[in-house]
Parts: C-alpha cells; sequence; structure tokens
C-alpha cells in the first residue's frame, strides 16, 4: 500500500473515488437497513390484535 | 497458489479505482443473476412487499458479485494468460488479489445476513450455498481438475430461480427445481460453444474445457446430445402449470432452432485446428467456427426469451397450462 503523504494526483484522485465510493456504499447500507427494519416492523405490528 | 510474476509487477504501477472493484462483481453475468432471479420470486405466485422483493434481488444479485470477486482472486494466474480475461483487475495489477478476497468475503456475508433477516432464511441457506458452490466446489476444485467443470459448476448459475422463488414463499417446490434445471442443462451447450472458439487460450491456461480434453469434434457431440436434452426439458413448465400458452410457443419454436444450429455445428469443423484467427475480440472467430458462434449467440437469446415470457405471462396474469394433468385425466 502506497503512504498517502508522497502519492501522485492520479493516486491520490483513485483514492478519492475509492472514499466516496465507500461512504456512499455505507451510507446505502444504513439506509437500507432501516427501511427493511421498518417493514418487517410494520409487517408484525399490523398482525398484532392490540 | 501460484501467482504469475506479471501479476506482482504490475500490482505497483496502476492504482486502484472505485470502478475496479465494480468490475471485480462481473456487473454483465449479475444483469442475468437478477433476471432469472426475478423470475423465480415472480412466477412463486406468493404477495411480497415491494421493497422485500427488491432487497431479496439485491442480495442475489450481491451474492453473485461475491462470487465473481472470490473468482477472480483464485483464478488470477489462469485470467492472466488468456487473452479474453487479462485485462480483469487482479491480472492487470490494478487491484491486489487479497483486496478481492477480502470484497467477496464482506459481500458474502452481507448478502446473506441480510437475505436471512429480511426474506426467510431458506433463501438465505440456498444463497450461501450457491456461494459455496460457485467459489469453492466450481473455481476452486472442479475448474482446474475436470473436463465436466462447466456441467456440474453450472448448478450455481442455475440456483437463482430458486432463491428468488425461497425468498417470495418460504418454499421451493418441484416447479422451480424445473427453471433450475432449465438453466442447468442450458450452461452446457453454451459454454462449450464458446469454448470451441476460444480453446486455445483455455489450453495456454492450463484448464481442462472440453475441447481442450476431448477433442473438438466430441465436443461439437455432446453439445448436440445436451441440446436434444434442454429443449424438451424446456417445454415442461407447460406441463406442470407454470408456462402458458405464450411460452409454450416461444420454448417450442425457439427449442426448434436451438436443435438446428447444434446440428449444423455438429457437421461443422469448429473448433479445429487451422483457419484464420482474428484477434479484435471474444466474438471474432476463425471463419470454420461461425456456427460455434451462432449457436452462442442464439443460446443467449433463447434462456433470455423463456424465462423473460414466463415473466410477462405472470405479471399480465396469463393463466398458466397444466397439460400434465389434462393428459392423465
Amino acid at each position: 500500500m502506497s503512504d498517502p503523504a508522497h502519492e501522485s494526483e492520479t493516486e491520490q484522485k483513485a483514492r478519492r473515488g475509492r472514499n466516496i465510493a465507500l461512504a456512499l456504499g455505507l451510507i446505502l447500507f444504513v439506509i437500507l437497513i432501516f427501511v427493511v427494519t421498518i417493514v418487517r416492523l410494520g409487517g408484525n405490528v399490523a398482525t398484532n390484535v392490540l | 497458489m501460484a501467482m504469475s510474476p506479471a501479476l506482482s509487477t504490475a500490482a505497483k504501477s496502476a492504482p486502484a479505482r472505485w470502478q475496479d472493484f465494480v468490475q471485480l462483481l462481473k456487473p454483465r453475468v449479475m444483469s442475468l443473476v437478477v433476471f432469472t432471479g426475478l423470475t423465480g420470486l415472480v412466477c412463486a405466485g406468493h404477495a411480497v412487499n415491494p421493497i422485500l422483493g427488491a432487497v431479496a434481488i439485491l442480495c442475489i444479485a450481491v451474492g453473485a458479485g461475491a462470487s465473481a470477486s472470490l473468482n477472480m482472486w483464485y483464478d488470477a494466474d489462469i485470467d492472466a494468460r488468456m487473452r479474453r480475461t487479462r485485462g480483469r483487475p487482479v491480472p492487470a495489477g490494478r487491484v491486489q488479489g487479497a483486496d478481492a478476497l477480502a470484497l467477496g468475503i464482506v459481500l458474502s456475508i452481507f448478502s446473506v445476513m441480510l437475505m436471512g433477516m429480511a426474506l426467510n432464511w431458506l433463501a438465505a441457506g440456498l444463497l450461501a450455498f450457491t456461494i459455496f458452490f460457485y467459489a469453492v466446489v466450481y473455481t476452486i476444485w472442479l475448474k482446474r481438475s475436470t473436463a465436466q467443470n462447466i456441467v456440474i459448476g453450472g448448478l450455481a448459475g442455475a440456483l437463482p430461480p430458486v432463491i428468488g422463488w425461497a425468498a417470495a414463499s418460504g418454499t421451493a417446490p418441484l416447479n422451480a427445481w424445473l427453471l433450475c434445471s432449465i438453466i442447468f442443462m442450458w450452461t452446457p451447450p453454451h459454454f462449450w460453444a464458446l469454448s470451441l472458439y476460444t480453446s486455445e487460450d483455455y489450453e495456454k491456461a492450463g484448464v481442462p474445457m472440453m475441447p481442450v480434453i476431448a477433442g473438438a469434434a466430441s465436443t461439437r457431440r455432446q453439445i448436440l446430445i445436451y441440446s436434444l436434452l434442454f429443449t424438451p426439458l424446456c417445454l415442461a413448465p407447460a406441463f406442470t402449470g407454470l408456462g402458458g400458452p405464450i411460452y409454450l410457443a416461444v420454448a417450442g419454436l425457439g427449442g426448434l432452432v436451438f436443435v438446428l444450429l447444434a446440428a449444423r455445428l455438429a457437421r461443422s469443423r469448429a473448433g479445429e485446428a487451422g483457419g484464420q484467427r482474428n484477434d479484435d475480440g471474444l466474438y471474432d472467430v476463425r471463419a470454420g467456427a461461425k456456427d460455434a458462434r451462432n449457436l452462442f449467440a442464439f443460446s443467449i437469446l433463447y434462456l433470455t426469451l423463456l424465462f423473460a415470457t414466463l415473466l410477462g405471462e405472470h405479471l399480465m396474469g396469463v393463466a398458466p397450462l397444466n397439460l400434465l394433468s389434462e393428459l392423465l385425466r
């Protein structure tokens, strides 16, 4: 792995792209888990007689 | 595993871009898997929450991507020696093998766990089995050891409709396995037609594909035998309450063309030594291998049409035929 302090412009650009992609992936993952939880929870709550 | 010297030196040259990691997931293969998985999910006929249905398809896609990444990690040495695959991220040195392995493992766990929690554990178990079968049984074991590699290994590519069906209904009935068996029987004629005009590559890489081991004539004969078994099987959904009249027509007419192309291929000299090679790309082949290319291209179209028709019939509410019970009545 290259040292971030001594990276060329191309390497820095590639690293930035990877970091942004990873951040977006993590955000989507959190949203996905939240939505699935709400849908599953909603379905189960709806079947319970209050 | 022995890495080729090219892999270790090239690894220092180009930095990995995010697109290289996407390429590790083989997006084109993923799209076919998504399509067959979706067909299984819809054909199950159970009302699924659309969000959970989308999550199921996402899990199937990510699971397929994880398998592909594990495959690219393990097969980097083979890929580096083949014209068709040497530009892949690991053999080209843009992504390190360890990174491809890590990505494959992480996405495998993610897809299986999410499928289990969001849908059900039968679908998750089938997905885990599919990833294991592709990465370990096919890639690590069969691919380098037997000419039957893609016959047995084809099961991994055939399972997505069963996973989709299980995700929707929590069960895997006979009709789901019928979809699986259609893809399973389709795989040998499809891949052997391709390998007839890329056998030099496989030979160079030491992969025991059928044309390399048994020769071109035997491969062409086996393609015809598999085609004769495969095409009647494609009619079966119209007998078991899965496919309707449109499906029966598409499967019947397409099946005839498929057998015709396989018969022409059997009579041709495709895969034989000699002839002018065109190195422009994967589909530019020796003149004698034109019949192999035709069957390869039509096999993709035929499978796509079969599943698209099933999907369309179920979405439009076309009543399926159940010719088997009609015959038994």
